[in-house]
């Protein structure tokens, strides 16, 4: 007898349960095969059906009845093959004849714990609702009392800085003959300070991001350097950089990341005596927001022969980052101790300052960064960040938003006097709906030196097609439909690194001619808003109220 | 817009006269109110330089809190100006406004001059504090040889109200403001111009930048930089933090508010300086629109544009006396005697600076200097 599971194939899912279903068209489809083929889960298949056919031929009607056996795409219901929605098989179908649909009332999340192994993915917060930062509008425009700035015609500079800043009163300022100088005998300490522009490129390692996708990146910051004059800078992530690139004069663009597994850094230390240029930062990451207290992870099938090398590790074996560095004992002494290792490193010619999540504790932090001399900024990465890797519970469930994070830092230095001494890096939902000048904007407006972006760049510059309702988002399985988060050439040769450096200085380009457009109309071009709260509102009280702005309707 | 009229000059001269300048500028401003501020006094206040002056408006309850506390603390009244006034429609009438004249407490004459200064500006900002929930007494400066006047109404109305006609009050120096505050609430704390330890400003346009400027000089931990119901308060606060607490050199003022871009700076003897304060100082930077008239304690007057020249200004005169105004024509009523052709009209890089008595005026170019 059989059993009844088969029989009513009970204990199988139906394609409701799934967050994408293929809509394929029969009529359509020329059976090329192109989307069977392209689709990076295997989610849909080439099967065939048996078809009852009702013809007539003749002038009267005489219907015959006949059976055939068709080719047909089917989407298959196993949980571990579940269509992520990313559309390449739409995107290669040459009759438009296949595309997936979402799903809202997908039970997806019940099921995908297959074996008893929780849910991971690459991706984002899956929450498609506009975050704070979409909400915040610029209300305070110049008008009659006072003539708007022109963003074509007026000089504007749109730059920030990263390192730590003396305030005035200690200064080693001497007055000679009624001209203030430099006084070389004052044994006052100058911290390393870069003038840089406000949108940062986040960290995104080399052992992340396929050659192509991080080549691209690299070219497009050295263009907006060297040819645009913008000091765009980006962040090497976890893992370090390509020994090359360390030796070259293009180091000076680029923020090096050390993290919990020091990955690379054996690579960088060596490269040290061959340096002709120091790096922009050195960023120690504490914490991501996408996964805020969970570690990093490399999965072993994208530890190919140059990420190995570069991170001085085996071939194909997981990388984890351990959620905290091993050696932090506490804030005041493994933290400092950290950041004064690292700037004695570079001679203290270097600014070092720590990344941490987004945190309701992210105050007790910065305060006691704020009494460190050598803490040169604080990065905070909010709950909408991105990540190649993590679980989705942390991703979903886990970190702070950003605004109110950022604003009561900020608030706070307020209070102290020093919110111009240590810079607060905003990151984690910038341009989470496209709108990425205004983000940036509404984020300085609240006390932000400058902005760090991620994941908004793998989508503008090529064509992540990871979103909130967790498309996609295979970027740590290693199998990118783009070619962005792979180390497989044959997925990565998909990916036009130069393609990529065009899109990233379009980004760029547009950008600051938005950042002018939000900032002539409130009047402000010699130097950014940072601060300017009184320029920013928001139809939402409760809102208005945390982080200080008016209501407004 | 506001419209500005200051006038220094080597002999004592009465405010009227800018009163009379700013009459000429009416087309400019709406005639809802006027500051005035006199420095380096004459007429009657000539003998009592050396008393500190309580400049403000208040009620008979007020002024009797005033006497109280000041006794309380050892001041001694030597003098006190009230003008009679000639009550007008249109204006609200105060109950008192004064110029009360103090002689320092014992315990305080033998004090270094910085020391007399502190209890000076917390003197002031004690009675402001007292009067501030029911507006029973209003105080704009207490100072040495400084008398400020403030109240809302048509600037030519005001002279004849205060009767400044009568009194004999003069000065060498006087800044005179026309127009209430418009970007705020009206609150005579917001009128022009601003003191404080001995600086002075008036200033017309906005202050974009306000909220970051205010948030960055109150946490400069000093107890003057408060109040800031106008947005240009700032520029006498900002002048004050420059000269006074950081002892740079007046022209600095200008490098702070609006710095020189990083390539203007290159080749410069203190480029090194420059680009250092273009960090430290960067909350200070406005972007304008504004125009900055002032004056410092040894008596020097200014004027000084936004990085866009935004704002009208223009210097005239001669030696002995020269006027600072928003509009030429105010200078033409003011110094009608004097060479046009040599009147300045500074730019973006430019600040005017009048020499003590009116002696001399100098371009202090900010690209060439």
């Amino acid at each position: 007898m059989e059993p009844t599971e088969k029989l009513d194939k009970n204990h199988q899912l139906t394609l409701k349960e799934f967050p994408y279903t293929i809509s394929w068209r029969d009529d359509r489809c020329t059976r090329c095969g192109q989307c069977t083929a392209v689709c990076p889960v295997k989610a849909i298949v080439p099967d065939v059906r048996v078809e009852r056919v009702v013809s007539s031929e003749g002038s009267l009607p005489a219907p015959k009845v006949s059976r055939r056996v068709v080719q047909v795409v089917r989407q298959v219901n196993d949980i571990d093959r579940y269509c992520t929605g990313c559309a390449m098989c739409q995107l290669v179908c040459p009759n438009a004849a296949i595309e997936p649909e979402f799903n809202p009332s997908h039970k997806f999340l019940h099921f995908k714990n297959k074996g008893g192994d929780a849910y991971k993915r690459g991706g984002r917060r899956n929450d498609p609702s506009p975050s704070t930062l979409d909400q915040l509008k610029f209300t305070r425009i110049s008008m009659l009392t006072d003539p708007a700035l022109d963003a074509g015609r007026h000089e504007f500079h749109l730059r920030t800085f990263l390192g730590r800043i003396l305030p005035p009163e200690s200064l080693p300022l001497k007055a000679e003959d009624g001209r203030l100088v430099v006084d070389r005998k004052s044994d006052v300490f100058v911290p390393p300070v870069r003038e840089i522009y406000p949108i940062m490129i986040g960290s995104m390692s080399v052992g992340a991001l396929s050659p192509p996708m991080w080549e691209g990146l690299a070219m497009g910051v050295a263009y907006l350097n060297e040819e645009l004059g913008m000091p765009v800078v980006m962040c090497s992530g976890e893992g370090g950089m390509p020994p090359r690139l360390l030796k070259s004069r293009f180091l000076k663009y680029y923020v090096l990341q050390i993290a919990s597994g020091y990955f690379g850094w054996d690579e960088i230390v060596r490269a040290l005596p061959s340096m002709v240029e120091d790096p922009a930062a050195i960023e120690i990451k504490y914490g991501q927001g996408a996964k805020p207290g969970d570690g990093g992870l490399l999965m072993s099938y994208k530890v190919l022969k140059l990420i190995s090398s570069i991170r001085g590790v085996p071939m194909m074996v997981d990388l984890a980052s351990p959620p905290t560095h091993q050696t932090k004992y506490s804030i005041e002494e493994a933290v400092a101790k950290m950041i004064q290792s690292m700037s004695m490193a570079w001679g203290f010619r270097v600014p070092v300052y720590p990344k941490i999540s987004g945190t309701k504790t992210a105050k007790a932090v910065l305060n006691n960064l704020a009494r460190n001399p050598f803490a040169a900024a604080l990065s905070i990465d909010g709950e909408d960040g991105g990540t190649g890797a993590a679980y989705n519970v942390s991703m979903d469930k886990m970190g702070h938003p950003i605004a109110s994070n950022i604003r009561e830092c900020y608030l706070d230095l307020v209070k102290q006097g020093k919110q111009n001494e240590l810079p607060l890096i905003a990151a984690g939902g910038v341009g989470k709906k496209g709108n990425l000048a205004a983000n940036a904007a509404a984020l300085i407006m609240l006390g932000a030196s400058a902005v760090s972006i991620g994941k908004y760049l793998m989508q503008s510059t090529a064509d992540c097609l990871g979103d909130e309702n967790n498309r996609c988002n295979l970027c740590n399985t290693g199998r990118c439909p783009r070619g962005i988060t792979t180390q497989d050439p044959k997925l990565y040769r998909r990916l036009d690194s130069s393609k990529v450096a065009e899109r990233l200085v379009d980004v760029f380009r547009a950008a600051d001619t938005e950042l002018k457009k939000i900032f002539a109309p409130l009047g402000r071009s010699t130097e950014l808003p940072i601060g300017m709260s009184d320029g920013l509102s928001v139809a939402d009280k409760a809102i208005a109220e945390r982080l200080g702005i008016s209501y407004v309707c | 817009m506001c419209r500005l009229a200051a006038i220094t000059a080597s002999e004592y001269f009465s405010p009227l006269e800018n009163v009379y300048a700013l009459e000429t500028m009416k087309e400019g401003h709406d005639g809802s109110g006027m500051g005035l501020m006199l420095k380096d006094l004459g007429g009657f206040a000539e003998p009592l330089k050396e008393y500190p002056v309580l400049s403000g408006i208040c009620s008979n309850d007020g002024l009797k809190r005033i006497e109280d506390y000041m006794l309380a603390q050892g001041f001694r009244e030597v003098h006190m100006w009230n003008p009679v006034i000639k009550p007008l429609p249109g204006v609200d009438k105060k109950d008192c406004y004064f110029a009360k004249f103090y002689d320092y407490p014992v315990s305080y004459k033998e004090k270094p001059w910085k020391e007399k200064e502190l209890l000076l500006l917390g003197t002031r900002l004690a009675l402001r504090r007292m009067g501030e929930s029911d507006e029973s007494i209003v105080v704009f400066s207490f100072y040495p040889d400084v008398i400020t006047l403030k109240e809302v109404g048509d600037p030519l109305q005001l002279a004849e109200y205060f009767g400044l006609d009568r009194d004999g009050l003069k000065a060498r120096i006087v800044l005179a403001q026309g127009r209430q505050n418009t970007n705020y609430a009206i609150n005579l704390y917001a009128c022009h111009p601003f003191f404080i330890q001995g600086f002075g400003t008036m200033t017309n346009g906005e202050n974009t930048a306000f909220v970051p400027i205010r948030e960055y000089l109150m946490s400069r931990g000093f107890q003057g930089y408060t109040g800031y119901q106008s947005d240009s308060e700032v520029f006498t606060h900002i002048l004050h933090y420059t000269v006074n607490r950081l002892g740079f050199p007046l022209p600095y003022y200008k490098h702070i508010i609006t710095p020189l871009k990083r390539q203007e700076m290159e080749g410069r003897p203190d480029r090194d300086a420059l680009l250092l304060m273009r960090q430290s100082m960067r909350m200070l930077v406005i972007d304008g629109p504004n125009c900055v008239i002032g004056f410092t304690p040894d008596g020097t007057c200014f004027m000084v544009q936004d990085s866009k020249k935004l704002r009208p200004g223009a210097v005239g005169g001669r030696k002995g006396k020269y006027a600072l105004m928003s509009e030429e024509c105010g200078i033409d009523k003011a110094v009608p005697e004097r060479d046009r052709s040599e009147d300045i009209f500074p730019m973006k890089y430019d600040m005017v600076i009048v020499s003590p008595g009116a002696q001399e005026v100098k371009v202090w170019n900010q690209l060439k200097n």
